[in-house]
């Protein structure tokens, strides 16, 4: 080394932004705590968005270890590398190196539940089959020492060809110093050898590899063993490979009924794999004296079937008591500081079409995203925890024999239990659910559930219409709030029963569900999956909301008309002169009240109103409801607020001063408007339609093709009308 | 017998299996094959799905599936105790067929 005249380099110019010297993957089964073990690697230091052109979601996240920075790619969990969902057929993918715009790993972290080591381990030969190097994270070795098992880490290590094992409790944080010093080094280790489970398979494989090979279709070891067992051509469709060559082809053919004969090749190979899996757990695990804790025992009896039913229904008494009574009020101050922000910013800005988009159209679109925030917090901290416990996983066990009978299983039951809060991160929920028709019937129930919502607009109408007199022991206004539950869990219900009977006819989808032990969640995992699920709401739908709060914003204010405003000035000046003090202020409010309802009123929204107005005359509507059902089009909670300015009372007036003009609306020759079954008939509009620009768009997602949105839009329109009409028609003439 | 069959509690071996249903080759992945031992724990509501016990993982699955599993009984001990099948000489001809295969390979 020559010399070289030292530079200083201060510390705070270098750049400490490294690139990640390797990526490893983090695979594992579901419910093996692999997200916790990942979060804890990675920290807050992790992004989520999508693989390219699918909807599964793409975690990448960096862990700092010691010198070394790496990147983890957290896979979808599954059994095998055997796809039977879109999501295990993304982590298969990943594995193999085919899915665009994103690496294949260098390296894998296999997370296995030590409690659960029988199944677990099934993946893990298929991944040790990769060639790549691996380790293996033993997540729950708290629980599994609870329960008496014991692991013989160094054998099931040798059994696994050499391939490290860390023992690790991923809620503590226990073991995870020798786990991270070996993920460092990991990607440059040498790969463990592969265990000879299936001496048959590694000939086959070896046999036609130069076939493959000099043929241009590369493929790796691991993947032409996938490629013999499930067939050349459902291999080559989820892996986007070009046909085989004919030789290629025969050969795969003959050497696949010398395999696996008359079989399915599935069960050969489970047989193979668990045949060897039972003779290594013969030797690393043993049984020791298990504590029966009496928790053991209390959660046996709380898991057969009635306890568990009853407890269900009592937590989710105790969810809907939270949604409705104590996020209203966070929603409440919410709506003050919304309100407050946005009349400070109108009054500092001179008035105009700039105050008014500022205060009316950004700022209560913003509002009117965060609005849902605490309904939808309470909604997905209770479906979190439920799915933390191991509790969703019992609830779809329960009612897998009801939801059969509507022509859905029991894994519907979770992502309809989530469109109660929005029925965007329901229907993305749907992901889980294998059989394609049996998705696309969940997704169309999903937007028939009661969502946030629609609560304000029940509320309203509810608080105006219905009195608050007791039925034996319950209110008849939270009575009627139940009975619109009700409706649109029957509406989802008798919507799929009649899809799967005609469109989505077909098998029944089967039921198969790994029953996850009941665990304490981790606070810290709940979180950050929390932070996570917000995440996705604000972007999916919160963007959509707002530009929609935006645009009805935009047909609300214009075209402005100057006479109106001239009118309303000189009717201040009028008042200024025999007024003064707050009854001035009194009367002023009530005139900007006045003639902002006359703007509306010959806007483009008002003016679109008037022209529907006739269609919807049949079900007791005046133009003004025609106005504020059509800007609720796009996003149905702007309807109280649109509401509130037709009605001339401020569009952020209380329930109560919108409640009473609602009362006394009437028609031109002096009729009420707002009779009881043009109520009901509005009401049961409201939960049958399907206003909400938001579901349409990620249904539109989630089905990849504009069928599916527009039929549900259709459909449920049609069907909310038709109800509406029917209900006033026949109260009326009653 | 079929796992259909059994009471909560019961303990049996799966001895052979109607493999043509795909739904029962997934089974299979998850470890219901010829040679496990598997425990009974109990049915849902109306009696459909069943939970089982193989190997310390509970599984649930539809009793039209559950009668694709013939099973032979093996005592009512508890699942994790008796899963460990004894038939030593198996075992020990599966050491030997390993290690050979990995001489094989290296």
């Amino acid at each position: 080394m020559s010399s070289r005249p030292e530079i200083a380099v201060p510390l705070r110019n270098v750049a400490i932004t490294r690139r990640a010297s390797a990526a490893i993957a983090v695979v594992g089964n579901p419910n093996s705590g692999k997200s916790s073990l990942f979060n804890r690697l990675t920290g807050m230091n992790q992004h989520t968005a999508n693989y390219p052109g699918v909807t599964v979601e793409r975690r990448v996240g960096r862990a700092q270890l010691g010198a070394a920075v790496v990147d983890l790619i957290d896979l979808p969990g599954t059994y095998s590398l055997s796809a039977n969902s879109m999501d295990e057929q993304i982590a298969i993918g990943v594995l193999f190196g085919r899915v665009l715009g994103t690496p294949r790993p260098d390296a894998i972290l296999a997370v296995v539940d030590a409690t659960r080591l029988y199944q677990s381990l099934y993946l893990v030969q298929q991944l040790l089959d990769l060639g790549r190097p691996l380790a293996v994270a033993l997540t729950m070795s708290d629980a599994a020492q609870a329960e008496g098992l014991k692991i013989d880490i160094e054998r099931l290590s040798h059994h696994l060809g050499g391939a490290a094992v860390f023992p690790v409790v991923a809620t503590t944080g226990r073991g995870f110093e020798p786990l991270r010093a070996a993920l460092a080094g990991l990607a440059q280790a040498a790969a463990p050898r592969v265990p000879a489970v299936w001496p048959e398979l590694e000939h086959a494989v070896r046999e036609l590899e130069p076939d493959l090979g000099a043929k241009g279709a590369r493929l790796q070891r691991a993947e032409i063993e996938r490629l013999l067992v499930e067939g050349a051509d459902e291999f080559r469709a989820g892996a986007n490979l070009p046909p085989l060559p004919a030789e290629a082809r025969a050969n795969v053919d003959a050497l696949r009924a010398g395999l696996f004969g008359a079989e399915p090749a599935l069960a050969v190979e489970a047989r193979h794999r668990y045949e060897w899996i039972r003779f290594v757990l013969r030797d690393v695990q043993t049984t020791g004296s298990v504590v029966r804790r009496q928790s053991a025992a209390l959660i046996h009896s709380i898991n057969q079937p009635w306890p568990a039913t009853v407890l269900f229904v009592l937590s989710m008494a105790i969810v809907f008591q939270a949604v409705f009574a104590w996020a209203t009020v966070f929603m409440d101050w919410i709506d003050a500081g919304v309100s407050g922000i946005g009349a400070a910013v109108a009054a500092s800005l001179p008035e105009g079409a700039v105050a008014s988009f500022l205060a009316d159209g950004v700022i209560a679109g913003v509002g009117s995203v965060i609005i849902f925030l605490p309904q939808i917090l309470i909604l997905f901290l209770f479906i979190i925890f439920m799915e933390d416990t191991g509790y969703l996983a019992r609830a779809a066990f329960l009612v897998d024999r009801a939801m059969r009978s509507i022509g859905l299983s029991g894994q519907s039951v979770i992502p309809l239990l989530s469109s109660f809060a929005c029925a965007v991160p329901a229907i993305m929920a749907t992901r889980v659910i294998p059989d394609r028709r049996d998705r696309i019937a969940t997704i169309l129930a999903s937007p028939f559930m009661t969502c946030s919502a629609r609560l304000p607009v029940y509320a309203l109408l509810i608080a105006a219409f219905v009195p608050a007199q007791s039925v034996f022991i319950f209110n008849l206004q939270g009575l009627v709030l139940f009975g619109l539950y009700v409706l649109g869990i029957v509406g989802g219900v008798a919507t799929t029963f009649l899809l799967r009977r005609s469109v989505l006819r077909g098998k029944n989808p089967p039921f198969i569900l790994a029953l996850p032990e009941f665990r304490l969640p981790n606070v810290r995992t709940v979180i950050m999956k929390l932070l996570d699920r917000v995440r996705i709401f604000l972007r999916r739908a919160g963007t959509v909301i707002f530009a929609v709060a935006v645009v009805v914003w935009a047909l609300a204010y214009f075209p402005r008309s100057d006479a109106l405003e001239q009118q309303r000035l000189a009717a201040v000046d009028a008042a200024a002169s025999t007024l003064t003090g707050p009854a001035l202020d009194e009367r002023i409010a009530e005139i900007d009240n006045e003639a902002a309802a006359a703007h509306l009123e010959q806007s483009w929204l008002g003016r679109a109103g008037q022209v529907v107005a006739p269609v919807f005359a049949p079900l007791g509507w005046d133009w003004r409801i025609s106005a504020a059902v059509i800007a609720g089009f796009p996003a149905r909670e702007v309807v109280v607020a649109v509401l509130g300015t037709i009605y001339a009372v401020g569009d952020d007036a209380d329930e109560q001063s919108l409640a009473a003009r609602l009362k006394s609306a009437t028609w031109p020759d002096g009729r009420l408007v707002f009779t009881l079954p043009m109520v009901l008939g509005l009401l049961v509009f409201y939960a049958w339609c399907l206003q909400c620009a938001a579901t349409l768009a990620v249904i539109r997602r989630e089905t990849n093709s504009w069928r599916w949105p527009v039929f549900a839009w259709g459909y449920m329109t049609v069907l909310g009308y038709t109800a509406a009409l029917l209900i006033y028609q026949v109260g009326s003439s009653a | 017998m079929t796992l259909a069959d059994l009471k909560p509690g019961e303990t049996v071996r799966i001895e052979a299996i109607a493999t043509a249903d795909t739904t029962v080759q997934r089974l299979m992945v998850l470890g219901l094959v010829e040679g496990a031992e598997v425990t009974f724990v109990r049915a849902s509501l109306g009696g459909d799905p069943l939970e089982f016990r193989v190997f310390g993982a509970a599984i649930s699955l539809r009793r039209e599936h559950a009668r694709c599993f013939e099973v032979s009984p093996v005592g009512a001990s508890s699942a994790r105790d008796s899963s460990f099948a004894r038939d030593s000489s198996a075992a020990r001809d599966f050491v030997a067929s390993e290690a050979r295969s990995y001489q094989d390979l290296s």
